[in-house]
């Protein structure tokens, strides 16, 4: 099975073929096609990642070394190679042009973790759905956005990496838009297409200038010619600095973040599959991909600062101020979600790869588990409403499930022992401080601290206190509920495959197994920071708790917006998002679509409608020449004077042609004579 | 009798046979102007025959007499034609061919 994963994309996007030309005549409307693909895809990631479990087992002995701190060896070296199956595409010269599938811990962590939740969400998604009126079209889409995923993860070139990129891009355009009938979601679904494809340019780049620095596409030939220092160290910054661009695009980090919280306009099922557990996590999943690139290229190993782990540590700490002013439960979740995407930038950045994708792997499950349970919300508790002030509160009573696992969910998010959460982001925290990144460790701290106090106060506004909208809230039906069951699971299991502190480095060992990677630190469990990160986590709980709870809307704070003049500043400056969006509209997009569009004016009015209308003109007057002086006077003389003569000579012969069978004879009788005469006179 | 006598006889034989071919116009009489014509030149076939005593000039006169009947047969029956259809042996208005 391993060297067979194309299955895994191809059979979703036959069920998107399927859905698309027969959805709609189906008893459940395509659904069950889209259901039994991605369970399909889902059983064979599970073969998968059994199958590569043992090869990893088979490789160390049944894993007698585990848990010793032991070096993965490189591959080539003796080392668990990777399982490429690969054919030739096409191959112009020397160049070939793959298509294939490059199969090693990191995608199969993926393999695994894109089919799980995408089948959680299609289950969730025939309830939530019901009854739209594009229900077998959001079906075909969601099935092609799993093949494209799966794609982008098993692709082992960088062109093929590109197409899965482009094409889930769309699937998210699509998917955002999917309301298009109301314009902000169609506005909101173009600005995440056009704003992720200023990062995409930055990722074609970076794709172009490796292909001719490593002379392939092939991604372990790029890597080991990294690794191996063929590729000087110019280049390598050059094409990871493209590369990061493409990051920061796709996983909404600073200053290209702007698209995720608008993206929220898609249908939740949507948001939680593309928006927080799989497509934005491709940008962290390209970085970990080319890690080599990325670690050369910055010199992370070196330590000191670089341009992945300031963007990272930027985007955790602005993504996560914004989740403070928000009403909509989905913009706090967004906001979350480009907070966490900073941790993963930010680990990569420091050298913390184990930690990322661990972090990437449990943020999946719990992320997608807060959507689900935001939909769930909205589904049953509050009318379709994301509104947290106006429409919701009060909901545990009624919706016992969902707020259970959406409290595991958050306190999984906020870093709590032993949650999924608390052991990947503690890894991160102590390989950043191990390798000398203090700054970084701080902002991490400082991010969980506010991680932990805006999941409070989202929390305590949609299910605690008194009940502010209406009808009648009540608990989902089971297909709603049985997803936010399995990965409430999931949070807290998930965190357990990597739980150094006793000893547990499963994750480690099976997903960094074949990877191409540089020597990284892997810093033992280091309690004191654990310690650390727990409590500053639960300082963070508890302020936001008394701030609630306790004081009753903000204590001290209440109205403060209203009192003091520097707080409501504040507030104004977080409320327009930093003015980031002012900026993009009317700065960057409106400076330069006013002068392009007047300096296009006027070119076109004077420079081409000049030449044209010049041109317009010559050819006017030439044509008239022409037809006054060759058309009238040269070809139509001709023609007539040819006429004419004609008429003239046949006139003139006419005479002879009398009909009369006696002039003839006497023509005949007179040349007689008259040759007669000739020789006559001759002789 | 010379020869001269004969050819002369001839002559006038096929001036009035010309004369008539082109001047007359019905065509009865231009067929009998033809007929003139050819026995001039049969006289004339005739008389050489006998001034050079060959045989051969009176063979040809028995075939342009024979060809001769065989001509008037088609020159009568188009004759009949032209009567039929234009109500008048007039050669003159049978000009259906002018340019």
């Amino acid at each position: 099975m391993l060297s067979n994963a194309w299955l895994i994309p191809l059979i979703p996007a036959v069920g998107f073929v399927l859905i698309l030309f027969f959805g709609k005549h189906l008893p459940r409307k395509g659904s069950e096609i889209a259901i039994t693909t991605v369970g399909a895809s889902f059983v064979l990631a599970c073969i998968v990642l059994i199958q590569w479990i043992q090869r990893v087992n088979d490789h160390d002995g049944g894993g007698a070394l585990r848990g010793f701190g032991r070096a993965v060896l490189p591959a080539g070296e003796g080392g668990l190679t990777a399982v490429d199956h690969s054919f030739t595409w096409w191959q112009n010269g020397a160049v070939r042009f793959g298509v294939g599938t490059h199969l090693d811990g990191l995608a199969v962590m993926m393999l695994f973790m894109v089919t799980f939740v995408s089948l959680l969400v299609h289950v969730y998604s025939t309830t939530y759905m019901e009854g739209d009126r594009r229900y077998t079209h959001y079906f075909a889409l969601l099935n092609l956005f799993t093949a494209s995923m799966l794609l982008l993860v098993v692709a082992d070139n960088t062109l093929e990496l590109l197409i899965g990129w482009e094409l889930v891009g769309f699937c998210s355009f699509a998917l955002i838009g999917h309301w298009w009938e109301e314009k902000p979601n169609s506005d909101a679904a173009v600005k995440a297409f056009l704003t992720t494809r200023v990062g995409d340019v930055g990722l074609m780049i970076g794709i172009i200038v490796l292909f001719f620095a490593a002379g392939s596409f092939d991604i372990a030939t790029i890597n080991a010619k990294a690794l191996g220092g063929d590729i000087s160290h110019t280049l390598l910054l050059v094409s990871a600095s493209c590369l990061l661009i493409g990051i920061i695009g796709k996983s909404g980090q600073f200053p290209l973040h702007t698209w995720l919280p608008d993206a929220m306009a898609g249908p939740t099922p949507v948001s939680a599959l593309i928006h927080a557990a799989t497509m934005v996590v491709a940008g962290v999943y390209l970085g970990a991909r080319l890690y080599p690139v990325f670690f050369r290229g910055f010199s992370i190993g070196d330590g000191g600062l670089n341009a992945m782990a300031l963007i990272g540590g930027v985007t955790i700490i602005i993504g996560a101020v914004l989740a403070f002013v928000q009403r909509d439960i989905k913009k706090v979740l967004a906001y979350s979600t480009i907070s966490q995407l900073g941790y993963m930038v930010m680990a990569l950045g420091v050298g913390a790869w184990v930690a990322a994708i661990f972090h990437l792997f449990t943020h999946a499950f719990f992320k997608a588990l807060l959507f689900l349970g935001a939909g769930s919300v909205s589904h049953s508790g509050s009318h379709h409403s994301f509104d947290m002030k106006s429409d919701m509160g009060g909901l545990r009573k009624y919706m016992p499930v969902t707020f259970v696992t959406f409290v595991i969910g958050s306190l999984a998010l906020a870093g709590i022992f032993p949650l999924a959460g608390f052991w990947s982001k503690d890894e991160i925290l102590v390989t950043a401080g191990d390798a000398g990144f203090t700054a970084f460790l701080v902002v991490g701290l400082f991010g969980a601290f506010l991680t932990a106090a805006y999941m409070t106060r989202c929390v305590y506004l949609t299910f605690f206190g008194e009940f502010r909208g209406h009808g009648e809230p009540h608990e989902s039906p089971p297909t709603l509920t049985v997803p936010l069951v399995l990965l409430s699971v999931m949070s807290i299991a998930a965190g357990f495959l990597n739980a150094e502190a006793f000893g547990i480095e499963n994750f480690r060992e099976w997903f960094e197994g074949a990877v191409a990677l540089p020597p990284l630190r892997h810093p033992s469990f280091n309690s004191l920071m654990a310690v650390v990160s727990v409590t500053v986590a639960v300082i963070g709980i508890g302020i936001a708790a008394y701030l609630w709870f306790q004081r009753e809307e903000l204590g001290p704070f209440r109205n403060l917006t209203q009192r003091n003049a520097a707080a409501r500043a504040g507030y104004r400056f977080l409320e327009n998002k930093y003015y980031l969006d002012d900026l993009y509209d009317n700065v960057i997009v409106g400076g330069i679509k006013g002068p392009i569009a007047r300096a296009s004016y006027w070119v076109n009015q004077h420079v081409i409608d000049g030449v044209v209308n010049a041109i317009g003109r010559g050819t006017a007057a030439a044509a008239r020449e022409t037809y006054d002086v060759i058309d009238q006077k040269v070809v139509d003389g001709a023609v007539n004077g040819l006429a004419e003569t004609t008429g003239e000579t046949g006139g003139l012969l006419r005479y002879i042609q009398s009909g009369r069978v006696q002039r003839y004879a006497l023509t005949l009788f007179a040349a007689v004579g008259a040759l007669s005469l000739a020789l006559w006179l001759v002789y | 009798m010379a020869l001269n006598q004969y050819l002369i006889l001839s002559a006038f034989l096929f001036c009035t046979g010309v004369y008539g071919v082109l001047a007359r116009r019905n065509g009865v009489l231009v067929l009998l102007s033809v007929e003139l014509m050819l026995n001039a030149v049969n006289i004339n076939l005739v008389a050489f025959a006998a001034f050079t005593k060959q045989i051969s000039g009176q063979v040809f006169a028995l075939f342009v007499i024979t060809i001769a009947a065989a001509e008037v047969g088609v020159g009568l029956a188009i004759v009949l034609l032209i009567y039929r259809n234009m109500h008048s042996p007039d050669l003159d208005r049978v000009d259906q061919l002018k340019g």
